[in-house]
């Protein structure tokens, strides 16, 4: 790696970080709460993009990770008096690790479209459980609540304003971010990315494959978790629809359009998916899927690495 | 537990176990020949019926509704293999699952838009009952079993005796020896995503009387073949037909005690149960 290739990799990140800090001063209510939202969906899709860009694994199931720490969030929301944004944090996290303990343990034992299968199948048994439980979930209308303060412990205590809800989703997205791609540089991420170009050969190596990709389903879970933790903190809602599968294909639909294993790829690729929904929202109304569809699809067929898969090797040093 | 109210579920798990066998056997014979796990298999069910919906107000033929529902969707699966599949073959199959979902959002928002958000009705072609214990059951559901089980049968005659059949299983067994012995291996495969399109069109079309037609009746149904091609296991035609009555009954005799909603977590168990102990599926010895 050359020191320039450093320098400029850093100063883009610190660019991309300003314009992002000051982006809720520019920017009108509306587009305010966009970027906001697309930071949400953008560590969600970074979260899956461990398994399907560095592992080799498409998850069509991260809507069960997303809801579970929406619903848990919304517990600890609910039940703890006076509201804790921590304890929000903490609940949501555990909610959606347990149930990527439970995916991971049966879904890395298939490969390849039988594991997308399997996860597809999974957040489809935690859709049915939430939809149906009623009495604990609120059932098809989900659950309500308020939001907690802002609360730093001994510091300081204030309720989110729009711009304070920006930053504190801003450096949880960035802390996220440089976590991930501190493990994807680790030797740990070493092996996923060997795990991804050939399998048979890592096994025959020495690495237990099973393992790691266990801990791969569970760490990319912890993290999609978080983004439904912040969403239901932006939103104040938890709702039965942010399990049905169709979200868990919008994240892989991000993760296409942005360019797998780069992570700020499919970033980029939720905003690209919500600007066209905005644009073709505009002549489509809600048909608006019909030609971002069409998109997908081609960009599947034409450019398979996506927008920045042009940058990869530049993002992953 | 009451008999009678088993035996109308035992039967009742059987017309639907028939129809998510013809589904799944599209989808199974699809993966089977080119390693394409079809997503928008759903979708193609879904047009089925509402191709079925549309022809049937026309002409007022059930039967001339679903043949021409059958022939629409099958040209439709062709062209999509055509434009959006061919270009995948040698790729890795998991884009295909990718493409696939784009075809089946597009489908699927096409249809919303096309016939609107209310569920129409397909009216049965005859409307018998016949006395079941304490209810009148109707001989259309009867019917509905016997034709699917009839499609699945004459699929199976064709693949092992006709002359095309034998081409699709050669080009399933080695694709490029059966392009070295002749075969018009892109064409087969061509043919079959639109055989595969027609079973699920005339599922489609068959089970429009039983529940509403609407546009997202796909996703209920793709999800449960998923499972159940899994279960059987991946492109084994036999182990999915096997492999959706079971599950269809299990679910059926579940929803006894809960509701039918819940009962769905059955065979979402049996998937799991499947996948610990005989990952190739039920019906295939598990190879060393």
């Amino acid at each position: 790696m050359t020191r320039s290739a450093t320098a400029s990799y850093w100063t883009g990140f610190a660019i991309a970080l300003g314009v992002l800090v000051v982006a809720p001063f520019v920017l009108p209510e509306f587009w305010r709460r966009f970027v906001t939202e697309i930071l949400i969906w953008g560590l969600l899709a970074m979260s899956s993009d461990i398994l399907i860009g560095y592992t080799g694994m498409v998850s069509f199931g991260h809507s069960a990770f997303f809801g579970l720490g929406m619903y848990g969030a919304a517990a600890a929301l609910l039940t703890v008096r006076p509201p804790d944004l921590w304890l929000a944090i903490l609940y949501g996290l555990v909610g959606a690790g347990g149930v990527a303990v439970f995916v991971a343990y049966f879904a890395t034992r298939l490969r390849d479209i039988y594991f997308s299968i399997t996860t597809l199948v999974f957040s489809q048994i935690f859709y049915v459980i939430i939809f149906t439980w009623t009495e604990l979930t609120g059932g098809e209308n989900g659950l309500t609540f308020r939001q907690p303060p802002l609360a730093i412990p001994g510091l300081l205590s204030a309720p989110f304003t729009p711009v304070t809800l920006h930053w504190f989703v801003l450096a949880v997205v960035t802390a996220s971010y440089l976590a991930l791609r501190r493990i994807t540089q680790s030797p740990f991420g070493m092996v996923l990315q060997a795990i991804r170009e050939n399998e048979p050969r890592t096994r025959a190596i020495g690495y237990p494959v099973e393992r790691y990709k266990i801990v791969a389903v569970m760490l990319s879970g912890l993290f999609a978790g978080l983004a439904g933790v912040l969403y239901a903190l932006q939103n104040k809602f938890a709702a039965p629809d942010f399990v049905f599968f169709v979200v868990s294909g919008e994240v892989v639909i991000f993760n296409v359009m942005g360019g797998m294993g780069t992570l700020v790829g499919p970033v980029a690729g939720a905003a690209f998916f919500f600007l066209l929904r905005e644009g073709f929202s505009r002549f489509f109304t809600e048909y608006y899927l019909i030609p971002v569809g069409v998109i997908f699809t081609l960009m599947v067929i034409f450019v398979p690495q996506g927008l920045l898969g042009f940058a990869r090797r530049a993002l992953n040093r | 537990m009451p008999f009678d109210q088993i035996l109308i579920q035992l039967i009742n798990g059987i017309v639907s176990g028939m129809i998510l066998a013809l589904v799944a056997s599209g989808l199974t014979l699809i993966f089977g020949i080119m390693d394409v796990v079809n997503f928008a298999h759903g979708e193609l069910f879904m047009l089925g019926a509402y191709a079925g919906v549309t022809i049937l107000a026309a002409t007022g033929n059930f039967w001339v509704a679903l043949l021409a529902a059958c022939v629409i969707i099958a040209l439709l699966g062709a062209a999509l293999q055509v434009v959006a599949l061919r270009p995948l073959v040698g790729r890795d199959p998991l884009t295909t699952i990718l493409a696939t979902f784009g075809i089946s959002l597009v489908l699927q928002n096409y249809a919303l838009w096309q016939f609107g958000p209310v569920a129409r009705k397909i009216q049965e072609p005859f409307t018998g009952h016949f006395r079941l214990f304490y209810l009148e059951y109707p001989w259309y559901r009867i019917l509905i079993a016997v034709l699917s089980a009839a499609i699945i049968g004459m699929l199976w005659l064709f693949m092992k005796y006709g002359k095309y059949g034998i081409w699709i299983r050669a080009t399933t067994q080695d694709r490029i020896m059966a392009s070295a012995m002749g075969i018009p291996v892109p064409l087969v495969h061509t043919a079959v995503f639109a055989i595969g399109a027609a079973m699920a069109a005339a599922s489609g079309v068959l089970f429009g009387p039983l529940v509403g037609v609407n546009h997202a009746m796909g996703l209920d149904v793709i999800l449960r073949a998923f499972i159940v091609v899994v279960v059987g296991g991946m492109g084994n035609l036999g182990g999915s037909i096997l492999a959706a009555i079971f599950i269809s009954l299990l679910e059926a005799l579940a929803s006894i005690w809960v509701s039918p909603a819940q009962a769905v977590i059955v065979s979402f168990v049996v998937l799991i149960l499947t996948l610990l102990f005989r990952p190739t599926g039920l019906f295939v010895p598990t190879p060393k």
